[in-house]
C-alpha cells in the first residue's frame, strides 16, 4: 500500500512580476527520506524552499504537510506544523549567546505565558528550566555545549554552520530542510557534517531535504535527488540516475561530473 | 545560573529600599529641599519613559520615536480621571496606563508592519496627532493647558519606577524577552524559529506605552498644570536621547543616560539659550567617542561578572 508522503507539493510555482522564478514544481517526499535539491545557480532551488516555509506565497499550485494545506501560512506558523530550516547565508541572532540561540526556536513549544513570566510564577521557572535543558541537551550532540555562553557572532564558521543546524531541529520539526549546509567548508568538514546529519536523521527521526553544491555530499547521502533548472523540474530519481540523466548533465552536472570521476 | 540571578533580584531590591529611604530621611531632616525632591521625581519619571523605550527600541529593536506620544495620553487621561471624575490618584495612574497601552495597540498594529525609518516617520505622524487631538479638545484646555493639582510624590514615583524596572527586566528575561531580542537581530531567522513577530512587536509596544502612560500620569500631577505643547516631538526626541546614550540594548545603560542629562538639563535650566547647545554638544561627543552608547549593549551588572571573558567587539 502506498504510504502518504509526509510533504506534497503539487504543481507549486511563484511568478515575480512576468519573471517565473518557479513554476509546476512538483515534489513528494515519505517519512524518513533524505532527499536531495540540486540544480545551477538561480535554478530556483532557494525560492523553492522560501515557498515551503512560507516566506513566499504560492501564485499557482498547492503544498501539503501530512494532508495539511500550507499554502499561505505565515512562516511562525509552517515552521509550528514541523518544518524547519536552515539558512545559505548564516542567518544566526548574532547578538545572542549560543544557548540564547536555540532557547529562541524552543520558543513556541514552551507554554508559560508572559504574564507568568513578568509576575516570576512557578510556571515560569519550570519552562524556563526545561527550555534550558533541552538546548542544553541539543548543543551536546553537536559538541556546542563548551562555547555555549559565546556570542553566536564570535563562533568560526563551521560551527556557526552546526548551531543553525542545532537551531532548527530545537524548534521540533519533522522535515528539516538545509539550504546548502556545506558551503564554505573544507573536504574534512564536509565529511563531518555528512555524519552529522546521517546521526541526527537517525536520533531525531527526521525526514530532510537538502540543497547543496557540493557533489560528493549530495551524490553521498541522499537517496533521491530532485533537479531544478530555470525554476522547471527537470529530473528526479536515485543518484545513479541523475548522474547518468542527459538532461542533467547537459544543465548541470557535465563538468563536476567529468571532473570528479 | 538560576541562583545568581535570583540573587540579583533581592540586591536590586535592597538597594531600591535603600536609595527610597535614604531620600525620604533626608527630606524628612531637610537635607535636601522640596526643589531637589521635585527633581528626583523628575528623574523617576525621565527613568521610566526611558526603560519603557528601551524595550521598544533596545530590546525589539523598532525604532519608535513617537514616545511622547503615549506620555500625552497617559497625562491627560490621568489628570481628566482625578479633576473631572475625581478618582484617587493610583487609579488614576493606572487608567491612564491602561488607555495608553490601548493608544500603543492602535498606533503599533498597523505602522509596526513598517520598518526602519518608515516605522520611525509613523511612529512620529501619530504621535503629533494624538498632540493635536488634545490641542483641539476645549474640554481639557485646548493650547492653555489644564490646571492639575499636584499629587505625584517621591514615593508615588519611585513605586513606580520600582514596577517598571521589575517588569521589564522580568520580561526581557523570559522567553518572551529573548523572541523580541531575536526579531532585533535577525526578523526573518526569528520568524523562521516558530516566533509569531507580529504578535511580539505589537506586544511590545503595548507594554512600552503602558509605562509611558503611567510616567504621564506622574508627570501631569507635578507640574500643576499641562499643555500640549509639551509633548511635542521634541519630548519624543529626549527620551529617544536617553535611550540611545545609554546603548541600544542595556537598561542599565538607559537608566544611567536618563539619571544624567535630566540632572545635566536641570543644571542648564537657568540658561535656556544656551541649554540646548550644551545639551547637543554632550551628543555629539559621546557619539564621536562611543557610538554604541554609554555602555553599549552590556548591562552594568556584566562589570562584576568574571572579567576573564573578552567580549567580541
Amino acid at each position: 500500500m502506498e504510504k502518504r508522503p509526509l510533504l506534497k507539493v503539487n504543481q507549486a510555482g511563484i511568478s515575480f512580476g512576468g519573471l517565473k522564478a518557479v513554476s509546476g514544481f512538483d515534489l513528494e517526499i515519505h517519512q524518513g527520506e533524505l532527499v536531495g535539491l540540486i540544480g545551477p545557480n538561480g535554478a530556483g532551488k532557494t525560492t523553492s524552499f522560501n515557498l515551503l516555509t512560507g516566506v513566499y506565497v504560492p501564485t499557482e499550485g498547492d503544498i501539503f504537510l501530512e494532508g495539511v494545506r500550507l499554502n499561505g501560512l505565515p512562516p511562525y506558523q509552517v515552521t509550528r506544523k514541523g518544518i524547519s530550516r536552515t539558512f545559505q547565508n548564516i542567518r544566526l541572532f548574532n547578538d545572542l549567546s549560543v544557548l540564547d540561540n536555540v532557547k529562541v526556536a524552543n520558543h513556541s513549544r514552551a507554554k508559560h505565558s508572559m504574564l507568568s513570566s513578568i509576575l516570576r510564577l512557578p510556571s515560569h521557572f519550570n519552562g524556563e528550566k526545561e527550555m534550558e535543558d533541552k538546548s542544553i541537551e541539543l548543543l551536546r550532540i553537536f559538541q556546542l555545549e563548551h562555547v555555549k555562553d559565546e556570542l553566536a557572532k564570535n563562533l568560526p564558521y563551521g560551527q556557526q554552520r552546526r548551531l543553525e543546524i542545532a537551531r532548527a531541529l530545537a524548534a521540533g520539526p519533522k522535515l528539516l530542510l538545509l539550504d546548502e549546509p556545506a558551503a564554505g567548508m573544507n573536504p574534512q568538514e564536509t565529511h563531518d557534517l555528512m555524519e552529522l546529519i546521517r546521526f541526527i536523521r537517525e536520533k531525531f527521526d527526521l525526514t530532510i531535504l537538502l540543497i547543496e553544491h557540493d557533489m560528493n555530499l549530495v551524490m553521498g547521502i541522499c537517496e533521491r535527488i530532485y533537479v531544478l533548472d530555470h525554476g522547471q523540474l527537470i529530473a528526479e530519481g536515485l543518484p545513479e540516475e541523475i548522474r547518468s540523466n542527459p538532461k542533467v548533465i547537459e544543465a548541470y552536472l557535465g563538468e563536476e561530473v567529468s571532473s570528479d570521476a | 545560573m538560576n541562583t545568581k540571578k535570583i540573587k540579583g533580584f533581592w540586591l536590586f531590591v535592597i538597594l531600591s529600599i535603600i536609595v527610597y529611604f535614604a531620600v525620604q530621611m533626608a527630606a524628612n531632616i531637610g537635607m535636601v529641599n522640596n526643589y531637589h525632591v521635585n527633581t528626583l521625581v523628575y528623574i523617576c519619571i525621565n527613568i521610566i519613559l526611558a526603560v519603557s523605550l528601551h524595550l521598544v527600541i533596545g530590546i525589539t529593536g523598532q525604532f519608535s520615536i513617537g514616545h511622547a506620544g503615549f506620555l500625552a495620553v497617559g497625562a491627560y487621561i490621568s489628570a481628566i480621571v482625578t479633576m473631572k471624575l475625581s478618582l484617587p490618584f493610583p487609579i488614576a495612574l493606572i487608567i491612564g496606563g491602561i488607555v495608553a497601552a490601548l493608544t500603543g495597540l492602535i498606533v503599533g498594529i498597523p505602522s509596526l508592519r513598517l520598518r526602519g525609518d518608515y516605522l520611525a516617520i509613523a511612529t512620529l505622524g501619530f504621535a503629533e496627532i494624538i498632540r493635536i487631538i488634545f490641542l483641539n479638545i476645549d474640554a481639557v484646555g485646548g493650547a492653555a493647558g489644564m490646571q492639575v493639582t499636584k499629587m505625584t510624590t517621591w514615593t508615588s514615583a519611585f513605586i513606580c519606577l520600582f514596577i517598571t524596572v521589575l517588569v521589564i527586566v522580568n520580561f526581557t528575561n523570559s522567553r518572551h524577552g529573548r523572541a523580541c531580542i531575536s526579531i532585533r537581530e535577525n526578523e526573518i531567522a526569528a520568524d523562521a524559529m516558530g516566533i509569531n513577530t507580529t504578535y511580539y512587536k505589537v506586544a511590545a509596544f503595548a507594554i512600552g506605552s503602558f509605562f509611558a502612560g503611567i510616567a504621564g500620569g506622574l508627570y501631569a500631577h507635578n507640574f500643576y498644570i499641562i499643555q500640549p505643547v509639551q509633548f511635542g516631538f521634541l519630548k519624543s526626541f529626549d527620551i529617544l536621547i536617553f535611550v540611545v546614550l545609554g546603548g541600544l540594548g542595556s537598561l542599565s545603560g538607559a537608566v544611567i543616560s536618563a539619571i544624567l542629562l535630566t540632572i545635566v538639563s536641570t543644571f542648564l535650566q537657568s540658561y535656556p539659550e544656551t541649554r540646548m547647545i550644551i545639551y547637543s554638544a554632550v551628543l555629539i561627543i559621546v557619539m564621536l567617542y562611543r557610538p554604541q552608547g554609554l555602555l553599549g549593549t552590556k548591562e552594568i551588572t556584566d562589570l562584576f561578572k568574571r572579567k576573564s571573558v573578552k567580549g567580541g567587539s
